[in-house]
């Protein structure tokens, strides 16, 4: 019974037209010499891009001329470039499609300081942090697009509720999409196909859960008697209705835990897909301390820039994510397993936990960008939606998108210099690692002839992920691409790659009530990030 | 390839021993070469816990035998007098299958009780062995664990099952007229209580594992796992290993209780049962019950409860005693042999001895959504197959849809579905009033009304828009297929399939092939049907096939008997204490008076006075009413809507009195009367073997049980003569020969059979 589903992955090229001049000095002549045919073009942007920022030009040009003098690391950089498949995922024809920046409010376990606000509250938050850190003015943005899972029934269009509150102009459409744990990838690569297809230039993409409050219904009987007894026109039509009432009737309804199709639960198919790659506990535990060191590091290093702080009414600004917990092998050895009792592996200390939070990125067609004087952050390149068995795959889409975007695009697994993968388990992820190194099952259940190989550690999710940073469902997607961009410019890479598993359907109804530290990862939904440098 | 499994499954143990425990690299050696010896069961030590599996070789499931019991006893020696091993697992190699029972032919092999009770008694001192042991043994269930598997199961210290659709759980021994003879009616009360353990010995049904471990009857539940480093099935039964394997090595360092917690209504339930009273009042309902529904026909499930009791009131020694000796008694009666038959028949009748087709099936439509078209659609969709279900009207397309949909809707409610999964089937489903996609289907069955021209108008329609490679099937019960097929442009594609109602319930399809019909079309047929989940018998063309003909002119004694004065009542009540699951008068209601009026008119065309009997003007008056069984409302009985016992129809009396026959008081006792019926069944059964219509005993066999409702005690037609003696039944015809003419006369076969006793049908 394998229900098909559809499952992204997208490719970013970012040039770093900001921070380092270095990196935008060595920027010119390469898009001149690959590029001829857009010559013109380039050329026509970057005038304008020059004299919108006049004070910075004088840098520039010196840098320019300085630059067979400058620093060797530079050339360490270019060196490294020639070593790729492909110097650019450019495509003649198709706009290129830039993010500028994104922000996210810092991510907090459900039911701490957002516990009472409304999902638009945060959503807003993220918007304005987006405003204020990117200075886009209001009526340039087109579109809106937020990813929601567990839909607020107020706030059914949680995109439109929060820019008309973030003070967007009222013109400017929104619309909510839903699509698991990818909703918020959805929402940009929807943005993407805006800007591609030219109905659009300027984008405002993100997502927002807040699992501290999920939508408790009355049942089924109940909501029935309600509304035949809003129809009722007699006194003796009311009476012979609610004659009808039993007290089973207030059952409440909570929203579904499993899997709809399955009837499994996440962590229950993260643990049997644990099982069956044979993944101890040992190397589960040990991956989530890996995740949370990374994690606390890169926080302590001030390196999650995308977070902007957020005050909340009548509480403390917050400032930070606040599930980073790196603990110890020994402590975590003694927690019980939360969903194959007594003898499974996925306890709450190597899951993602219930998250509040939001995120927001600002997409562009990279000739707006420039005419408006942006340094823009990444190149969107490709993406792409896999899907598979929900049963007994649920959490493999990585492993399927991964060789398919690089096909794609063109590249090999050595060509990437970032990986951002989304952690809903640490079984999940060690799974997707050990299937991707495995040509048994690349030849059994891929249909390729060979394993695509398993990305390096060392360049896989170093800032932390999912597992310690935290995974409301709705706007994970923005926050690994961010990773990956501000990862790059730091680290100096050219591509990267973002991926995440999301399961169920196009419609989310999952939560968690009362359980801690579970998570669910969904679908399939890549990245593929390229600086040129 | 079992050999292939068993050399990997030691080379991986081989590994990951060498990886963790250099220590004992040595004795993996030794032990591989005593793995060499055996051929049912090996085993390693993963630790200090022996890892036993059985895997019985060229076969695909684990029979208890006598080569593997003793090369179990060999095993378990080893395991109690090695000092490394602290604890065992007990598990099967073979995917979907723990042990499925104990092996029939050595129990067909005995000849006397003795010799089975002996049988018994070795299995009981050997399990007795396995409880007692001071090393727990996790047994670690995968696949059916059924009867001997069950009781070895229920031995060992602890059960591990995998949670999957395959594994079952269940003692089945009474449904082949024996009792679980190795401590299964001693453990299992204790296990799970005795009114669960009564449920489960005489009903013998399966149980899954999820409801197995609410019960009591496993300690732990694992999930089957999807594709990961291995193929599914191999890494599940890895999992399952080591998970067992932890267990084992819980339960020897007394970290894990192998007792569990029971509920509050175990709780009550158990202290219920220790009042004596209580108990009693147990016995004699269940014995109660048991009598009124078997009618004393079938004496095992009276014993299983005799051996429980005596376990219970008089000890375990007592118990075992009587279980061995009852279980010995039992496996020499007539019933069981007849069921160990019905057994061996059906698992022959769920095999395609006509090999796979050319083209496999995957598009199927049906004409006709009535009654039988919507059933045969129900058991279609949710075996995947794509099927298309045409009406002429919208109403009448629209009952049949709610008929399928209700069908997999009951699945769900009892939980054998899950709504999803009833979903993903409806949609397999089209409803459609044209032709539309039949230039896809790989084959169609027609279901309309019996009426040879309408089947002729249907078969040109379809033969217009069907692909060449598409097989014609009509669902007739009493059309000759070879003259629907008359007008056929392609005569070796057409071909009967007779579905019996309701088709979801009743699992016997009977085909039949003219002289015309290609070998694959027939395979293709079979395979069809085998995939429907039906037992098949296949057939050749003529008047009623084989189901129909043999019940035709036990209806018409029926007429007679009920012209001769006897009651509907009385009838049915004779019918059923005869064995037959539905009452003589009760069936004509159920197949309908007019569909019997039909059959018996056009049977009594094509074979004249041996079909010969009652007077077909009985149903004629009763269809003149509107008699026309169940369906409306009113036949021998009148049905009506929530009232569950039926009353007679008495204007019944009346047409009965009009033409009433007088009676011949010789051959109208009760007996001469059940007699009557069956001999006038069989003779016609050994008829059509005789006129090769049949092609094995097997099939006539298998056919009358499971289509018309034979008496299963009794085995089928010519189990019944094997049993009740050829040159008996003989004598019972030439009897009521003598009084009614040539309708009883002995066929030629049967005669053959009386002269010479050692002829058989079953040898």
């Amino acid at each position: 019974m394998g229900v098909s589903r559809t499952s992204a992955i997208w490719a970013v090229i970012w040039p770093s037209l900001r921070g380092d001049p270095e990196i935008i000095w060595s920027f010119i002549p390469f898009t001149l010499s690959v590029k001829p045919m857009d010559q013109d073009l380039r050329m026509t942007s970057l005038l304008t891009y020059t004299f919108k920022n006049l004070p910075s030009t004088s840098q520039w040009a010196l840098r320019f001329s300085m630059r067979p003098l400058s620093c060797s690391s530079q050339l360490r950089v270019a060196a490294a470039v020639q070593t790729k498949s492909k110097q650019t995922l450019a495509k003649p024809n198709i706009r290129n499609i830039v993010v500028v920046d994104g922000v996210r409010t810092p991510f907090l376990l459900s039911g701490t300081s957002y516990k009472d606000l409304m999902p638009h509250d945060l959503a807003r938050a993220a918007l304005s942090g987006l405003l204020h850190r990117t200075s886009v003015p209001k009526d340039v943005v087109d579109y809106i697009i937020l990813g929601t899972v567990i839909q607020e029934v107020k706030t059914s269009n949680v995109a439109r509720e929060a820019a008309l509150g973030a003070g967007f102009s009222d013109k400017t459409p929104a619309h909510t999409v839903t699509m698991a744990c990818i909703s918020s990838n959805q929402a940009m690569t929807t943005a993407v196909s805006l800007i591609a297809s030219g109905q659009c230039d300027v984008v405002v993409a993100g997502g927002v859960e807040l699992m501290s409050d999920v939508p408790i219904r009355h049942s089924r009987k109940m909501r029935k008697m309600m509304l035949d007894l809003s129809k009722a026109k007699t006194l003796g039509q009311r009476l012979s209705l609610i004659s009808k009432f039993r007290l089973n009737f207030l059952s409440p309804e909570l929203p579904a835990v499993a899997e709809f199709s399955t009837n499994e639960t996440m962590g229950h198919s993260a643990d049997r897909l644990a099982a069956a790659f044979a993944i101890s506990r040992l190397e589960q535990d040990e991956y989530a301390l890996r995740s949370h060191s990374l994690a606390r590091k890169a926080q302590d290093e001030g390196l999650l820039s995308d977070v902007v702080p957020f005050k909340v009414p009548g509480k403390d600004t917050v400032t930070q994510d606040n599930g980073i917990r790196p603990s110890s092998l020994e402590q975590m050895a003694k927690l019980k397993p939360a969903f194959i009792k007594p003898y499974g592996t996925v306890t709450a200390a190597n899951s993602s936990f219930l998250t509040d939070g939001a995120s927001a990125v600002l997409i562009l067609a990279e000739e707006k960008a420039l005419a408006m004087g942006y340094k823009p952050k990444a190149y969107l390149r490709d993406f792409m939606y896999v899907s598979q068995d929900p049963k007994d795959q649920l959490l493999l889409g990585p492993t399927y998108a991964t060789p398919k975007v690089l096909e794609k695009a063109g590249l090999t697994m050595n060509d990437i210099d970032a990986f951002e993968f989304h952690e809903a388990f640490s079984g999940q992820i060690l799974a997707n690692l050990k299937a991707m190194d495995s040509d048994w099952f690349a030849q059994n259940y891929m249909g390729r002839k060979a394993k695509v190989g398993s990305p390096p550690l060392e360049k896989f999710n170093i800032w932390g992920g999912s597992l310690s940073l935290g995974h409301p469902f709705g706007a994970t997607g923005c926050r690994l691409v961010m990773a990956a961009a501000n990862r790059l410019q730091k680290e100096g890479g050219q591509y990267g790659l973002v991926a995440a598993c999301a399961a169920g359907g196009q419609v989310c109804h999952r939560s968690f009530i009362g359980a801690s530290r579970k998570s669910f990862s969904w679908k399939q939904n890549k990245f593929i990030q390229e600086c040129l440098i | 390839m079992v050999a292939s499994r068993a050399v990997g499954s030691l080379s991986r143990f081989t590994r990951s021993r060498m990886l963790r425990c250099p220590g004992y690299i040595c004795r993996n050696f030794t032990k591989s070469s005593a793995l060499l010896t055996r051929t049912h069961i090996n085993y390693g030590v993963k630790g200090d816990v022996a890892v036993i599996r059985i895997n019985s070789p060229n076969s695909k499931v684990n029979t208890l035998g006598q080569e593997l019991h003793s090369e179990f006893i060999e095993v378990m020696n080893e395991v109690w007098s090695s000092n490394q091993i602290r604890s065992a697992v007990l598990i099967s190699s073979k995917p979907g299958c723990f042990i499925a029972g104990a092996d029939l032919n050595m129990l067909t092999a005995c000849t006397t009780p003795q010799e089975v009770t002996q049988i018994s008694q070795e299995a009981q001192k050997m399990f007795e062995k396995v409880e007692k042991s001071t090393k727990p043994i996790v047994a670690a269930i995968n696949g059916s664990c059924l009867g001997g598997g069950l009781e070895l199961a229920i031995s060992c210290q602890y059960r591990i099952a995998t949670k999957d659709k395959k594994t079952v759980l269940g003692s089945p021994e009474v449904l082949l007229g024996i009792l679980p003879g190795a401590g299964g009616t001693q453990r299992l009360p204790k296990m799970v209580g005795v009114p669960a353990a009564f449920d489960m010995m005489l009903t013998g049904r399966g149980i899954r594992a999820d409801r197995a471990k609410k019960m009591g009857l496993v300690d732990q539940l694992v999930e089957p796992l999807g594709p990961g480093i291995k193929p599914p099935e191999e890494r599940t039964i890895e999992y399952l290993e080591e998970v067992a394997i932890t267990f084992a090595k819980g339960l020897a360092d007394k970290k894990i209780s192998p007792k569990r917690d029971k509920g509050l209504v175990e709780k009550l339930t158990s202290y219920a049962m220790s009042i004596p009273f209580v108990r009693q009042q147990i016995y004699k309902k269940v014995e109660e019950k048991v009598r009124k529904q078997t009618k004393g026909l079938y004496p095992a499930p009276l014993k299983i409860i005799d051996v429980v009791k005596t376990g219970i009131e008089q000890g375990s020694d007592a118990g075992y005693l009587s279980e061995s000796q009852k279980f010995g008694e039992l496996a020499m009666t007539k019933e069981s042999k007849a069921l160990m038959g019905l057994y061996r028949g059906q698992t022959l009748c769920k095999k395609n001895k006509f090999g796979a087709p050319q083209k496999e099936v995957k598009q199927l439509a049906i004409l006709g959504a009535g009654l039988m078209g919507a059933g045969i659609a129900q058991v279609s969709v949710d075996k995947g197959l794509q099927t298309v279900l045409k009406d002429a009207t919208l109403a009448a397309l629209g009952r049949g849809q709610q008929q399928v949909f209700k069908g997999l809707n009951d699945k769900v409610k009892k939980k054998a579905l899950t709504s999803f999964e009833r979903d993903a089937f409806f949609s397999n489903l089209t409803g459609q009033l044209d032709y539309q996609g039949f230039e896809k289907a790989d084959m169609v069955i027609e279901a309309v009304f019996e009426d040879l021209s309408l089947k002729h108008k249907v078969l040109k329609e379809v033969e217009a828009v069907i692909p060449d490679h598409c097989v014609f099937a009509s669902n007739t019960s009493a059309l000759p297929i070879n003259e629907i097929a008359a007008i056929s442009k392609r005569p070796e594609k057409v071909i009967g399939m007779h579905y019996f109602s309701p088709v979801d319930k009743m699992q016997l399809l009977e085909i039949i092939t003219t002289p015309k019909t290609s070998k694959d079309t027939t395979a293709s047929a079979v395979e069809v049907g085998l995939k429907q989940g039906k037992v098949i018998i296949v057939v050749k063309d003529g008047p009623g096939f084989y189901t129909t003909r043999c019940l035709a002119p036990m209806m018409s004694e029926v007429i007679r008997i009920l012209q001769e004065g006897v009651g509907p009542k009385k009838l049915d009540s004779l019918t059923t204490s005869f064995g037959f699951p539905v009452g003589a008068a009760t069936l004509v209601d159920e197949v309908g008076v007019d569909v019997a009026n039909h059959v018996a008119e056009n049977l009594g065309k094509a074979f004249g006075e041996r079909f010969a009997g009652g007077s077909l003007e009985v149903l004629k008056q009763m269809i003149s009413k509107g008699f026309l069984g169940r369906k409306s409302g009113k036949g021998f009985y009148i049905y009506q809507e929530g009232v569950k016992n039926k009353n007679l129809n008495s204007d019944i009396h009346s047409i009965l009195a009009g033409l009433k026959m007088p009676s011949q008081p010789d051959v109208s006792s009760d007996e001469d009367i059940q007699y009557r019926l069956v001999t006038r069944f069989v003779n016609e059964a050994v008829l059509c073997l005789q006129e090769g219509v049949l092609a094995t005993p097997t099939e006539g066999d298998i056919g009358a049980v499971f289509g018309l409702g034979f008496p299963p005690c009794l085995g089928g037609p010519f189990r019944f003569v094997d049993l009740y003696g050829a040159q008996k039944t003989v004598d019972r015809l030439r009897k009521y020969e003598a009084a009614y003419g040539r309708q009883f006369t002995p066929c030629q076969l049967l005669m053959d059979h009386a002269s010479s006793p050692n002829k058989k049908f079953y040898q």
